[in-house]
């Protein structure tokens, strides 16, 4: 075997590339990761628990009297009706127009956040006239937009998009602005030594290190945007295309309280569901990244 | 700016052949910086010159504020010259390390090393076992697929030179790499650079604040001032290689240098 020994020091390629091995090797992480079956349950156990007490006190308020049970029916009779709409092909169809209407709305908005967000972003002088004006829109409250949207769209659909955007797109802007401003400057510089200048800094560099920021702007969009979608239907009735927010109404119009209570149940399952989603995306990033170890 | 191609010597390819050796690979001629405006603008370096030759391993120390850092920037083209002329060696800018590894989170260490290739122009098929070879040269082999956080801080710096050597630039600019790092790791990786600036032929322009490490590293220390940064001194280093950090020689160069450095800090006191 031919060593190359390098006099003085004694040290060959062959040993060097020994001690930084062992130098890698010290410091590797050492333990074991907690089986999947107790990490599904220390995630389970406390949904489970605060679920039980919810229902325990909505129980506990039907059982006082403090309403009369067709006002306010308990656990037992609306999870019942639940389940007989379950079976029921209008349900789905119900469920079916309004998260069409929230894809789509949340679609346009995502499209129109990222645009403007990245632009104001980079362009000083976009970000001096409308930063604030994002944020001033983020505060206002949705449901004051539409008596105009009704007067512009009359009760159709476009109204609901109109407030719907109005509503999520600010905020997924506003996370992208926060994403690209805390890009750090020494990524950024490497970016450049590598040879990536203009679109190719954003695509390869600014955009993948604000993720996580714009993941946020998402997930708080997402919730603008249901809220928008849920006060829309209520207010906007187009009787032809049974959704969420009609069978509501129907529901209080003909009084009936189980019916009403079990879609707001599934308004908040659908929200909670897809914020899971959102938790997830969120969650990977940050294991990825090395932010959280888990 | 005036990042600009020597006229001659064109975009030779990395270690071409022996005959450019001697040539200059970067020249400073007359460089300055100043930061800010009017009464509060700072002069950072100041009419500076330096030549380095083709393969040569110079070492610029000097005290903090002696603008090494933006020295190393200017000759990277990541900050534009005040005044003056950089003039670098087949006309590109040169790869550039940091004191941080700086590596992309959202990548393998594979994946970081595949991004410089990208952006060099390698075609997609050719990038695998592009990057499988860099990372075998900074022995790395069996972390191809890690995430940057789960490494060291010297492994994490080993990336960055492995993604700095993708750029296949003929010069190698590092600013305080191994700064952050442990004795012993600093160590080995000594031996480490040697080897690779040595096997591929490199002009690296190294920037420290460890005098003892320009002496275990560099042909050329050159020693700067401070505020503005102007060469003081340079110092051939006939120490033959290789060299050890606690070697008597290396010992004696160093305190002969922090010596003048000492003198150097002393001028801005009271």
């Amino acid at each position: 075997m031919a060593v190359e020994v390098t006099p003085g020091t004694g040290s060959t390629r062959a040993t060097t590339a020994r001690e930084l091995s062992g130098l890698d090797a010290l410091e590797q992480h050492v333990g074991g990761d907690p089986s999947w079956a107790s990490r599904l349950w220390s995630g389970l156990w406390p949904k489970v628990a605060a679920v039980s007490i919810a229902l325990a006190l909505w129980q506990v308020v039907v059982w006082s009297g403090w309403r009369p049970s067709y006002a306010l029916p308990g656990p037992g009779q609306v999870f019942p009706e639940l389940g007989r709409q379950l079976l029921e092909p209008g349900f789905w169809e119900a469920i079916a127009t309004t998260m069409r209407r929230a894809a789509v709305g949340f679609g346009v908005a995502t499209v129109i956040g990222l645009v403007v967000g990245v632009a104001t972003a980079r362009i000083g002088r976009l970000r001096v006239a409308i930063g604030s004006l994002i944020t001033g829109l983020q505060t206002m409250p949705s449901i004051a937009w539409f008596p105009l949207a009704i007067l512009l769209f009359q009760l159709s659909e476009s109204a609901m998009y109109f407030v719907v955007v109005l509503g999520a797109a600010p905020s997924i802007a506003n996370g992208v602005i926060t994403g690209v401003d805390y890009v750090p400057p020494l990524l950024q510089r490497v970016g450049r030594n590598l040879g990536a200048g203009g679109l190719q800094l954003y695509r390869f560099v600014i955009m993948p290190a604000s993720l996580p920021s714009i993941v946020g702007g998402l997930k708080q969009g997402w919730a603008f945007a249901w809220r928008s979608l849920m006060a829309g239907e209520l207010l906007v009735v187009i009787a032809a295309t049974p959704s969420i927010g009609l069978r509501l109404d129907t529901a209080r119009q003909l009084n009936q309280a189980e019916s009403l209570i079990s879609w707001m149940i599934v308004i908040l399952v659908i929200g909670i569901l897809v914020d899971v989603v959102f938790d997830r995306a969120n969650t990977a990033i940050r294991r990825r990244w090395g932010v959280v170890d888990a | 700016m005036s990042v600009e191609q020597l006229p001659s010597q064109g975009s030779a390819p990395v270690g071409a052949s022996a005959a450019g050796v001697g040539a200059t690979a970067v020249a400073l001629r007359g460089v300055s910086k100043v930061y800010g405006r009017g009464p509060t603008a700072v002069l950072a370096v100041d009419r500076l010159d330096l030549e380095v030759r083709r393969g040569e391993f110079v070492c610029l120390v000097g005290a903090s504020g002696c603008g090494k850092s933006t020295l190393l920037s200017m000759v990277s083209g990541l900050e534009p010259v005040t005044a003056g002329q950089v003039v670098v060696d087949g006309g590109h800018r040169p790869a550039q390390m940091f004191q941080e590894a700086a590596l992309f989170p959202w990548l393998t260490v594979r994946g970081n090393v595949e991004l410089a290739l990208r952006l060099r122009g390698v075609a997609r098929r050719d990038r695998e076992p592009e990057a499988r070879e860099l990372l075998a040269t900074v022995h790395l082999s069996d972390f191809a697929d890690t995430r940057p956080h789960q490494l060291s801080g010297g492994m994490r710096q080993r990336v960055a030179l492995a993604r700095t050597l993708a750029q296949q630039t003929p010069v190698l600019l590092m600013d305080e790499p191994f700064g952050a790092l442990d004795a012993m790791t600093r160590d080995v990786l000594h031996d480490e650079i040697e080897r690779i600036w040595r096997e591929r032929e490199l002009t690296v322009l190294f920037v420290t604040h460890n005098v003892r490490e320009a002496a275990r590293l560099g042909d050329r220390i050159v020693l700067l001032s401070s505020r503005p940064g102007r060469v003081v001194e340079q110092y051939p280093v006939d120490i033959p290689r290789p060299r050890r950090i606690d070697s008597p020689e290396v010992a004696r160069l160093s305190a002969t240098i922090t010596d003048r450095l000492r003198q150097e800090v002393r001028r801005h006191g009271r």
